[in-house]
């Protein structure tokens, strides 16, 4: 039975909506936690980080003007086709992270049902974020959060899926698009994503993933002077996160710093309050 | 190639003349181009590629919503590109609408170009009387480069006596104004047609030949821009006069930009790499080159939040 070809993989980049390779044209072995080869990933260079930039800005017009409805419409868009691939996540997590049959389904069923609550906060975090504050004079006084712009995260390195939805889902449920880098050494689950997302109504752009090392492409979108924030979850190495952090500073960037919380646990609003702009505005009361 | 001994002036002359050009190889053409645009440039090169395509930018607004204000704020950047860095040269003209140029001469002083687009711009259909009119008002108001439009009608229908007759009267209108002449190779559809043009153009007394009016879909491409300097160079071999070339339309980048410079050092030479025989004629390019060149100095990638908004 076993006489087929074998079908081996080179995947890509999901940049604007496309599966471009790397602009340097190179790739990396990717293998499961007892070493066997998985498949061939694409190494992201500096290059394509900037041209992701691009694509998440052009990205960001149409998704921060899009309603709060729709976003969460399509973030819940994105868990239907996930759970219509629960089988293959299943697989593709089982083999980059060596969990058990039950542990791997319990991750990938937290991933769903972890899109489905940022898809519901969509349209109920400004209620929560924002306020109209009592003021001494004839004024509304509002106060509402917007998105930040473009952002640019490091995915946790051992949480291949479940940890890379709980950074991405906060991100762009507010309106902001993203650039991400998945796991640099089980990316398989971040690509399957992609390809979630590409058949997902997520207009082009608003969420591109990289893969390959962080420490190569990071420092570039740290101090690109189109990045708003950078999300620093998956960092793991002290100095890096320490260099990112002052790069990022001379763009003035909101910057999350790195940590390794329990991802199976439900989140708080954290996240989601990380990355939008909260905005004052005084309206005058009409006679 | 034949001599130009004295003036064609007839449409059965000129007929002679230029179906007696050689053919574009048009495959060809499209290779050299595609072969001359993956030259890698080293950061050096680049950054001065960066700043030599920044003085050839005729920095363009051809809108119907032009409005005084907008012109001279063009007219500001022009001069200016980059306020937060000095060492940012100026652009080499500004390109308006007639109307707009005593505006634009009144901002820049003569400090820079103004270049006004004249002749029923863009699609050339009116009366030559009209558009001479159109000529000596840019004139008057202080333009020092004419952009015309040629009648393309005309020149599809094989008329080149009248397109000759009209190149001709506008550039006695023109008085010591530059000439530029916009072919519209988009409208022209072949290269062949794109060759005789330019010669037709040159002949016709034009100091510039210009690619497009940036109005129509296809605008300046890379090939095109091969068989122009061709022209302008084998026209120097001819006559030992330097015909400048002016691309216009659809370059963005400064990547495009860095292609079109070396398209000019490997087809008409490093006579042409200078503002007075080449010009870019755009609007959105100079954002990309000061980004380039934010990016080259501070040695991080900018963003359109730190260029203005045009």
């Amino acid at each position: 039975m076993n006489d087929r070809v074998e079908v081996r993989k080179t995947y890509k980049l999901f940049i604007g909506g496309a599966f471009p390779r790397s602009e340097s044209g190179r790739t990396y072995e990717v293998h499961d936690t007892d070493d066997k080869f998985l498949a061939n990933a694409a190494k992201a260079s500096r290059k394509d980080g900037r041209d992701a930039v691009l694509a998440a800005r052009k990205g960001f017009a149409a998704w921060s003007s899009a309603t709060a409805y729709n976003r969460g419409q399509v973030l819940y868009r994105v868990a239907e086709v996930m759970e219509g691939r629960r089988e293959q996540f299943i697989t593709d997590v089982q083999a980059a992270e060596g969990l058990g049959d039950k542990k791997s389904a319990r991750v990938v069923d937290s991933a769903i049902d972890r899109l489905v609550w940022y898809a519901g906060w969509a349209d109920k975090y400004a209620q929560v974020l924002g306020n109209t504050n009592p003021v001494a004079g004839p004024y509304f006084n509002f106060t509402i959060p917007e998105p930040t712009g473009v952002v640019a995260a490091v995915a946790p390195q051992d949480s291949s899926l479940l940890g890379l939805v709980s950074v991405i889902a906060p991100i762009v449920v507010t309106g902001n698009a993203l650039i991400v880098i998945a796991s640099t050494k089980c990316p398989i689950p971040a690509i399957t994503l992609t390809e979630v997302l590409a058949t997902a109504d997520v207009p082009n752009g608003v969420i591109n993933v990289l893969t390959g090392d962080p420490a190569e492409i990071t420092p570039w979108l740290a101090s690109h002077g189109d990045v708003n924030a950078i999300d620093l979850t998956g960092v793991t190495s002290q100095d890096l996160a320490k260099q990112l952090e002052i790069e990022a500073a001379g763009t003035v960037k909101r910057v999350r710093r790195p940590a390794q919380p329990n991802w199976l646990t439900t989140p708080d609003l954290g996240r989601l309050a990380s990355f939008v702009e909260i905005k004052t505005v005084w309206h005058p009361i009409g006679a | 190639m034949q001599t130009v001994a004295e003036p064609l002036t007839t449409t059965g002359a000129l007929r002679e003349f230029l179906h007696a050009l050689p053919g574009v190889d048009e495959v060809g053409a499209t290779d050299r181009a595609a072969a001359l645009s993956t030259r890698s440039i080293k950061n050096e090169a680049k950054a001065w590629a960066i700043d030599l395509a920044i003085r050839m930018v005729d920095l363009t607004t051809l809108e119907g919503m032009d409005t005084p204000g907008k012109v001279r704020a063009m007219c500001a950047k022009a001069l200016r590109p980059d306020p937060t860095d000095p060492t940012v040269p100026s652009v080499a003209a500004v390109c308006v609408y007639g109307d707009m140029a005593a505006i634009a001469r009144a901002s820049v002083g003569s400090a820079l170009h103004v270049a006004a687009v004249a002749t029923a711009f863009p699609s050339g259909r009116a009366s030559l009387e009209v558009k001479l009119h159109d000529v000596r008002d840019a004139v008057a108001a202080g333009a020092d480069e004419i952009d015309m439009v040629i009648d393309r009608g005309a020149f599809l229908a094989g008329n080149y006596g009248l397109v000759n007759e009209q190149i001709v009267a506008v550039k006695a209108a023109c008085g010591t104004a530059h000439l530029k002449v916009i072919l519209e190779t988009g409208e022209l559809r072949t290269l062949d047609n794109v060759r005789r043009a330019s010669w037709l153009a040159m002949m016709a007394g034009a100091d510039f030949i210009k690619t497009s009016t940036g109005k129509v879909p296809v605008a300046a491409t890379p090939p095109v821009t091969i068989v122009m300097l061709q022209a302008v160079r084998d026209y120097y071999a001819l006559t030992g006069t330097r015909i400048g070339v002016k691309p216009a339309g659809g370059i963005r980048t400064s990547k495009d930009a860095i292609k079109y410079l070396v398209l000019i050092k490997e087809t008409a030479g490093e006579a042409w790499l200078t503002p007075d025989l080449f010009r870019f004629g755009a609007s959105t390019l100079l954002n990309d080159l000061l980004l380039q060149r934010q990016r080259m100095a501070t040695g991080h990638y900018s963003g359109p939040d730190y260029v203005t908004i045009d």
